[in-house]
């Protein structure tokens, strides 16, 4: 078994909300909360969930982009959290990052070729005509032509923003990189194109992924693993193919069968999730979920007992009592309201994986 | 065989820039039957969003729907009506719902006063009773407790609530035709199969006629009974929806369908259509896809016109006459340069 070049455990950050302007306010959105998971040289993990399920923090303050209340980050043997400031710098030619906008998160004033060549500069990779050599191969291996350095954001789509974005990152020869939602701004067939360039860099520069989106069919296509999110905590996670052949939280199946699926007329039975999430202010107690789960053995004990993401199979990890096996006894159930024992359940709608394509 | 409820003939809106003319519409006929789900296709800045702009004239300077265009709507061209005829089509017989609910309302007003403007302005309504109208549409759109959240401000609801919101504001009139451009784009997953499933019930419901602006095809198998696919300004196939899944005729389209990662699917590479969209400035000669298609030939310097190659469905394609060049497909021009 190899070791991990990320290991991520027990990351919380919380937000404190100042007091609003009419008085009102002044509590805590628990962003992530106590989230763990591995990612392993050459792979992609996918990290899923829909807006502010913390997906987007938690691939920040792995950077320390925004610094993490708790939890430990160990990234090829460093600890990052206790790094000061200049080995955390000298650790980012290890990790870096490719944003979802690619209209704000290119400077509008720098030429593309000082964009990409900033990093080789400050990280002293190379200088003068040799830097400018590295950033035209840059260039033309994300599939922009070498003669475009001199031109500036605006004279370019999003999707060739979106290269000059991975060009960058790819300028400082990390082994890591958290791409956050790098192809949902994108047109269909430009997506497509972003989507099999990370593919094949990936194959031949051997980088680690961390892919967070909120598309479940990008996802299948790219990813390895597959963690689900929800109000700020991983609630499934398992390899790509057994995630949507069975998924087992009852979240994820919702989110599965709610993907609209091109093909007229198999318009498939849905699970229409009750409202919408509850606030991160205030999360439910016990499992996050059960106000909205479609579980047929939800029960009081869901409410009151916080579900353990644990083991359903091997490599699948789940966070719900009522999915067995669990560690959570029933009799525990039972003392804790608990009326309907555990019970395997896996929705047709739910199941997307054919096996055919 | 019945009037359509909208026609919409050789639609041109053109956009005098600096830059030269964009000619965002360029030519666009398609037709909405009563009752019927049309989805509008395409990819950004094709045109779609300037067609439905059209429609109600919101077209503002340096834009301007050129000569010879003609809307038809409920037997009258919405081209030739004066202003304050075409206001009372607006929202009345035709409503729009927009992308953004966040910046389609008004932060400064709540929700229920927003609803109920809609009938004090076309119904003239008293100021209660069009408080009452909006508090029940409200509870038709499925917004819980609608009279106490009939007095939020936009800021203190969800996106999917707010959606529901202008929903009810489209929806107050029982218009004839409702426009909705790219409804739950800025939606998650979740809360978009709630508004979808919402829009399909209101529409049994009231029997009004849906156009649909979106570019996921998704969205559109599960909603629309005929495609219409926009690329460069024109309309390049339309079809009944089973059709454009099943038997794609343009290569936009075929690439349109081919691009999509689908769930369940092999993760083989996702095939891509190489370059990208030229700015409405700029439209090619001849075939307007002609650059990033793998099928063009000599041909392509001569702009084609929408040719039937089944009952119901046409494609703005020269392999409509010449079907046998489809066994040879190319590398793009477009993938020849660098990419994208």
């Amino acid at each position: 078994m190899t070791t991990p070049l990320l290991s991520v455990r027990n990351l919380t950050k919380h937000f404190a909300r100042t007091r609003g302007l009419f008085g009102g306010g002044g509590d805590t959105v628990r962003a992530v909360d106590g989230v763990s998971f591995d990612v392993y040289p050459g792979e992609t993990l996918a990290l899923v969930g829909e807006s502010g399920c913390g997906k987007t923090t938690t691939g920040r303050a792995i950077l320390r982009l925004v610094e993490p209340d708790s939890g430990e980050v160990m990234f090829d043997g460093h600890n990052v959290l206790a790094l000061t400031a200049e080995p955390l710098r000298q650790l980012r030619r290890k990790m870096q990052i490719v944003f979802q906008d690619p209209y704000s998160s290119l400077n509008p004033r720098m030429t593309i070729g000082a964009i990409v060549r900033e990093g080789l500069i400050i990280h002293r990779i190379a200088e003068g005509a040799e830097a400018d050599k590295r950033v035209r191969q840059l260039l033309e291996e994300v599939g922009l032509r070498g003669e475009y350095v001199d031109k500036y954001p605006h004279e370019f789509s999003g999707g060739q923003r979106q290269r000059v974005g991975i060009a960058r990152a790819l300028s400082v020869e990390p082994k890591f990189i958290v791409c956050d939602e790098p192809v949902s701004a994108l047109d269909v067939s430009v997506q497509a194109q972003v989507l099999n360039l990370l593919q094949d860099l990936q194959r031949d520069r051997g980088l680690a992924y961390l892919f967070i989106a909120h598309d479940l069919s990008v996802v299948e296509h790219i990813a390895d693993r597959v963690a689900v999110m929800y109000l700020g905590q991983i609630v499934e996670s398992a390899d790509g193919d057994t995630l949507y052949r069975e998924p087992l939280m009852p979240y994820t199946q919702a989110l599965l069968s709610a993907a609209p699926v091109p093909e007229p007329g198999a318009r498939r039975e849905r699970i229409v999730l009750r409202g919408d999430a509850p606030s991160n202010t205030m999360p439910p107690t016990g499992c996050v979920f059960h106000t909205r789960c479609a579980h047929p053995r939800r029960d009081a004990a869901c409410a009151a007992i916080v579900p353990p993401l644990e083991d359903k199979a091997p490599t699948h990890l789940v966070a719900c009592i009522k999915q067995p096996p669990t560690s959570i006894g029933w009799e525990q159930q039972q003392a804790s309201g608990g009326t309907l024992s555990p019970e395997k359940y896996v929705p047709r709608a739910a199941v997307t994986a054919t096996g055919t394509p | 065989m019945t009037n359509p409820l909208l026609s919409i003939e050789n639609l041109r809106t053109y956009f005098y820039t600096d830059a030269g003319v964009a000619r965002a519409v360029d030519g666009v006929s398609l037709h909405v039957n009563e009752g019927e789900t049309v989805g509008l296709v395409g990819e950004s800045g094709c045109g779609k969003t300037v067609t439905a702009l059209s429609i109600l004239r919101l077209i503002a300077s340096p834009g301007r729907i050129e000569p010879d265009s003609r809307i038809v709507f409920e037997g009258k061209d919405l081209l030739q009506l004066r202003p304050e005829e075409i206001r009372r089509v607006r929202g009345n017989r035709i409503a729009m719902i927009f992308q953004e609910p966040m910046t389609a309302l008004n932060p400064v007003f709540t929700v229920g006063d927003q609803v109920a403007e809609v009938a004090r302005v076309h119904d003239g309504a008293t100021r209660r009773e069009a408080w009452k109208r909006a508090v029940e549409m409200l509870d038709l759109v499925g917004i819980p407790a609608a009279d106490e959240r009939a007095r939020d401000y936009p800021h203190q609801m969800s996106g999917g609530m707010r959606q529901r919101v202008m929903i009810a504001m489209a929806l107050m009139m029982r218009p004839a035709l409702v426009i909705a451009d790219e409804p739950t784009t800025a939606l998650d997953v979740t809360i978009q199969a709630q508004i979808l499933e919402l829009l399909r019930d209101l529409q049994r419901k009231f029997g009004m006629s849906l156009l649909l602006i979106t570019h996921d095809m998704g969205v559109v198998a599960e909603t629309a009974s005929r495609v219409v696919v926009m690329y460069g300004g024109e309309v390049v196939e339309q079809a009944p929806v089973e059709r454009i899944f099943a038997s794609p005729h343009h290569p936009y389209t075929e690439g349109l369908l081919a691009a999509m990662p689908r769930l369940g699917a092999a993760r083989d590479r996702l095939v891509t259509i190489p370059g990208t969209v030229p700015p409405p400035t700029e439209w090619p000669s001849g075939c307007r896809f002609r650059d990033r298609c793998s099928y063009a030939w000599e041909r392509a310097t001569e702009h084609p016109a929408l040719s039937e190659v089944a009952p119901g469905h046409v494609s703005r394609c020269h392999l409509a006459q010449e079907p046998q060049r489809r066994l040879q497909p190319h590398e793009p021009l477009a993938a020849g340069k660098s990419a994208s």
